[in-house]
């Protein structure tokens, strides 16, 4: 029953061979076998967030899905977002905004908000916050963390041209 | 907060799928579809099933259809997928709206309707849809299928008539009149928790008076119903103040309640008023926007 499953991870491009227990969770997959630990584990039971990665496209809460549920499919995790030493635009705009306080929260909020505006590039202030209320930050840092979505929606949107709802 | 360990089966298709479960069914073997409610439970050990038969690489259970005047949603339909109507009409722009009330987006984006369905929580808003516009459950063994009624379908909270060699297929939601009109109210704490209270109304106006009167309440009971009573009280009606309040307060007065330390018997039933209320008047407000 607690036979180890033998398969090919895909975190960020690259390939693990991992073998693990089918009870074994993504999120601790991600940071035991692929020692890939910038993915949080917090609450364990899908209600706070920290763990949030994006899977074939969709942020997920990694303790949700088990390890063997991610075979054939694209990962991305908080390790994959800066280009060397040059940060993510997401990642920018937080540290521009002060949009983190002890951190805890910060890579499950950057893959969130990076996953969700990828699906909707031009959010309104109401999609933003209903989209930012998914994650949990206990040191409240909310109005930095929405600060720096706008930065970034701003950014993106003059770039690419999308419209603006508000 | 690690679940225990289980037998991993990932078919291919249903048939498979239906295979697996007869053999397994008698080892509480589970279904695994957005595992959005079942993995939580499985870490908290208030679930550890022996087997999961994961169904997510089965085609032929994904997808939303139209099919004679019903709306077919199959096994793999995400939360997600109903962020847009799926579609066009009343009924997309309801399900849109309640979507949109389910746990939160990453949640959305696995979890599904029918899993929903299965798990019968009664705070779950797939569940009062499903019995308050009259849905049904595909449910399937290896023997064959059925079609049961959503309001017989779920039996208590977390109760279902689906037996252990079942899994639902699809539900099938009518699809209801062009000029049809709906509301939809949920109570809760915080953005995304489990609806302490909810109501799903909808009518088809005629001249300016309501026929073909669907109200059911949902979070505040063991079950999501509708409230027969409250329909008739409504229809023929027109949609005044008078007329809302006694059918919020009819309503309050007709629950029973379901009881915990944070929640009064009479906190909830004043929760119910207003959700009737503030779907009744959603649901003359949204003919208003025409």
């Amino acid at each position: 029953m607690s036979d180890k499953i033998p398969f090919t991870l895909n975190v960020n491009s690259r390939e693990y061979q991992v073998s693990v227990e089918a009870r074994q969770t993504l999120a601790d997959v991600i940071r035991e076998e692929c020692g890939l630990t910038g993915t949080r584990v917090g609450c364990e039971h899908g209600v706070c967030g920290s763990c949030t990665i994006i899977v074939d496209g969709a942020p997920v809460r990694a303790c949700l899905m088990f390890a063997v549920q991610a075979e054939g499919k694209e990962v991305r995790t908080i390790e994959g977002m800066a280009d060397g030493e040059e940060l993510h635009s997401v990642q920018r705009a937080f540290s521009d905004n002060h949009g983190l306080q002890c951190g805890f929260c910060t890579p499950g909020f950057i893959m969130l908000i990076t996953a969700a505006l990828e699906q909707n590039p031009a959010p309104t202030d109401e999609e933003i916050r209903e989209m930012l209320s998914a994650n949990l930050c206990r040191c409240t840092g909310y109005q930095n963390i929405f600060n720096a979505v706008k930065q970034y929606v701003g950014e993106s949107t003059e770039t690419t041209g999308a419209h603006k709802n508000d | 907060m690690k679940p225990a360990p289980f037998t991993y089966h990932r078919p291919g298709n249903l048939e498979e799928a239906l295979d697996i479960l007869s053999q397994v069914a008698h080892e509480d073997g589970r279904i695994l579809a957005g595992g959005q409610s079942l993995v939580p439970m499985m870490a908290l050990r208030l679930a550890f099933p022996a087997h999961l038969v994961d169904i997510n690489d089965i085609p032929s259970l994904q997808g939303i259809e139209v099919e004679q005047q019903s709306l077919v949603i199959r096994a793999l339909a995400r939360h997600a997928h109903f962020h847009q109507p799926a579609v066009s009409g009343p009924l997309g722009s309801m399900l849109a709206t309640v979507a949109h009330s389910i746990a939160h987006y990453p949640i959305r984006q696995r979890g599904t309707f029918c899993g929903s369905l299965a798990h019968a929580d009664p705070a779950s808003e797939w569940c009062l849809t499903a019995v308050t516009l009259g849905g049904s459950v595909m449910a399937q063994n290896r023997n064959g299928s059925r079609e049961i009624p959503a309001g017989t379908f779920i039996q208590g909270p977390m109760t279902t008539a689906l037996e252990a060699d079942e899994m639902i297929t699809a539900v099938r939601l009518p699809i209801p009149d062009a000029d049809s009109r709906f509301g939809f109210y949920e109570f809760n704490r915080r953005a995304g928790d489990f609806a302490l209270a909810m109501c799903q109304v909808m009518f088809t106006p005629e001249e300016d008076r309501m026929t073909g009167v669907r109200l059911g309440i949902g979070g505040a009971e063991e079950v999501p119903r509708r409230l027969g009573e409250v329909e008739e009280m409504l229809t023929g009606q027109r949609l005044t103040e008078k007329v809302i309040l006694s059918a919020a307060e009819r309503a309050a007065s007709m629950i029973t309640p379901l009881e915990d330390i944070q929640t009064p018997v009479e906190y909830r039933r004043h929760l119910v008023g207003t959700s009737v209320r503030r779907a009744l008047k959603a649901a003359r407000d949204s003919g208003n926007e025409r």
